[in-house]
């Protein structure tokens, strides 16, 4: 299958698929199956999906250069802005639903709660990566654009904080979140090692 | 002269809820089957809510309108699908869902420890302590959450002028079921099994402290602590332990299980108190189930007027 043909058929429903947990959610709503506490499921849903689309964006390198799949790196930038997304709805329920856009109780919890400092954060790093997604940003940041878009290991790493600290004792979900992240990173680390030391024996060997 | 009211309907002309709930799975079996032909799991779990069939059992009580509040109730499904109950789940959804196989039934509850009678009484005999009553109580989760929820049980301090105290007993200790082949929760260490719970004797004895059997009328429900629990109203919901096994009076403060686990987060008293913040959240507010703003916490949970005079003197602050 050529790249054109595949984009076509693959594109559309990548997207539906990232769409699915806010269709969900939607529909849950309409029938009113959100549970007891319909604000809680759905900021749980928010950013349970954030962190996942987060780290689905990050595997996308590893994933890439372990099958030798490279197509696969023209799905990224949907993903990162699905996980920023979701990342939205997540503040947006927080501020509309949660704290009904009372400022200074926000802005106290901000500085008052580690965990939403956390959250907060992690949010606010995404912030430039979306603003930045566009080719035309890609072009003009030229080199600058990769070292800008590596906050998103800052960002996830925020995220998962953010949740390993809201949680009242049992902290399985966002450890597990915390293993998947330090493969994600642990990768990224030892794929550069490898390829210092692969440089400087092609440099022996040349001399 | 004998009012007869709807819960005196003899147990027998009551259609047993196995049968109605029956029919009530069929149907959501045949949605569920189109659904499914539709599209797949999600769509089913959607359009099927789930339904448990639980053996519940009318009780026989008196309603008290001196301690209860006239405020809307809870939903019972609700308060029987979403709440805390650690030893089956940590998930709030999950109790229900995972306590199907407990068996509340036979049932003993071991009285001891500072007592002049110590005593082990059979679910029968537990039942005949004092005369079961409706509490209609508000309950204020730690998380930031609350419910209206009618409570049927008995004063505490009924049990405990049977059994006693000597005047060395000054706590008491409440100790909950361990049954890890029926409470999957109990095979993760999230907390140190089994789940421990504890008052001050006054605070024991306090009217509104409740030896709770049922709610809406019913049996409890085996996620909502069967077939026995403790219900302190102006307290945090945890302080409220379900399925006790073990009523012991003590001389020393006894170590309560969330305390063991996170001690700067979770004192021995426990008291509802807008004033005084979770480390990492605020309890000035709380969102009750079913409405969508928020509402300010009261200081007791509204109780202040029957409890207050427990804790004068006290810096609530440092006793949290």
């Amino acid at each position: 299958m050529d790249n054109k043909t595949r984009n076509r058929l693959l594109k559309p429903l990548v997207f539906l698929i990232a769409l699915w947990p806010l269709i969900g959610l939607l529909l849950r709503g309409a029938m009113g199956q959100l549970g007891a506490n319909p604000i809680e499921r759905i900021t749980h849903q928010t950013g349970w999906w954030t962190l996942a689309l987060l780290m689905i964006t990050l595997a996308v390198t590893p994933l890439r250069k372990l099958t030798g799949q490279y197509w696969l790196v023209q799905y990224r930038r949907m993903l990162g802005l699905f996980a920023f997304f979701y990342g939205c709805l997540h503040m947006l329920t927080y501020v509309w639903l949660d704290q009904f856009f009372d400022a200074q109780a926000i802005v106290k919890d901000v500085g008052k709660r580690p965990f939403i400092t956390m959250g907060t954060l992690s949010f606010v790093l995404m912030v430039p990566l979306a603003a930045t997604s566009t080719q035309k940003a890609i072009r003009r940041l030229g080199k600058r654009w990769q070292t800008l878009h590596k906050l998103i290991y800052a960002s996830a790493a925020a995220g998962v904080v953010h949740f390993l600290w809201l949680v009242k004792k049992d902290i399985s979900e966002p450890a597990t979140f915390a293993v998947v992240l330090g493969l994600l990173l642990g990768y990224r680390v030892l794929a550069a090692a490898l390829e210092r030391r692969g440089a400087q024996r092609t440099a022996a060997a040349a001399d | 002269m004998l009012i007869r009211k709807p819960a005196d309907i003899p147990y027998s002309e009551v259609t047993p809820k196995e049968l109605y709930l029956s029919r009530r799975k069929f149907l959501a079996a045949a949605a569920g089957m189109g659904a499914l032909a539709l599209g797949g799991e999600t769509l089913r779990q959607l359009l099927s809510p789930d339904l448990h069939v639980e053996a519940a059992t009318r009780l026989q009580f008196n309603k008290d309108n001196r301690y209860s509040t006239n405020e809307k109730l809870t939903p019972q499904q609700d308060v029987t699908h979403y709440n805390n109950f650690y030893e089956f789940s940590t998930d709030k959804e999950g109790p229900a869902e995972l306590s199907e196989s407990f068996k509340p039934l036979p049932w003993t509850v071991s009285v001891e420890g500072h007592v002049a009678k110590p005593q082990k009484l059979d679910y029968d005999s537990l039942l005949k302590v004092a005369p079961l009553e409706e509490r209609i109580y508000r309950l204020r989760c730690v998380e930031g959450w609350s419910m209206i929820i009618p409570w049927i049980g008995f004063p505490l301090k009924a049990l405990v002028d049977r059994v006693q105290p000597t005047s060395k007993a000054k706590f008491v200790e409440f100790t909950s079921v361990m049954r890890p082949e029926e409470m999957p929760g109990q095979r993760r260490a999230v907390l140190e099994w089994p789940y421990t719970e504890g008052l001050r004797l006054d605070e024991a004895m306090n009217p509104l402290t409740l030896l709770t059997v049922g709610l809406y009328g019913e049996t409890l429900p085996n996620q909502n602590g069967a077939p026995v629990r403790i219900v302190v109203p102006w307290k945090y919901g945890f302080k409220s332990a379900k399925s006790i096994v073990k009523i012991r009076f003590t001389e020393d403060m006894p170590r309560t299980a969330w305390n063991k686990a996170t001690p700067n987060e979770y004192g021995f008293y426990s008291n509802v108190n807008p004033e005084v913040d979770h480390p990492r959240w605020s309890q000035a507010k709380e969102r009750r189930i079913g409405e969508f703003f928020k509402r300010s916490t009261l200081m007791f949970n509204g109780y202040g007027d029957h409890v207050a005079s427990l804790y004068s003197g006290m810096d609530l602050r440092k006793n949290f």
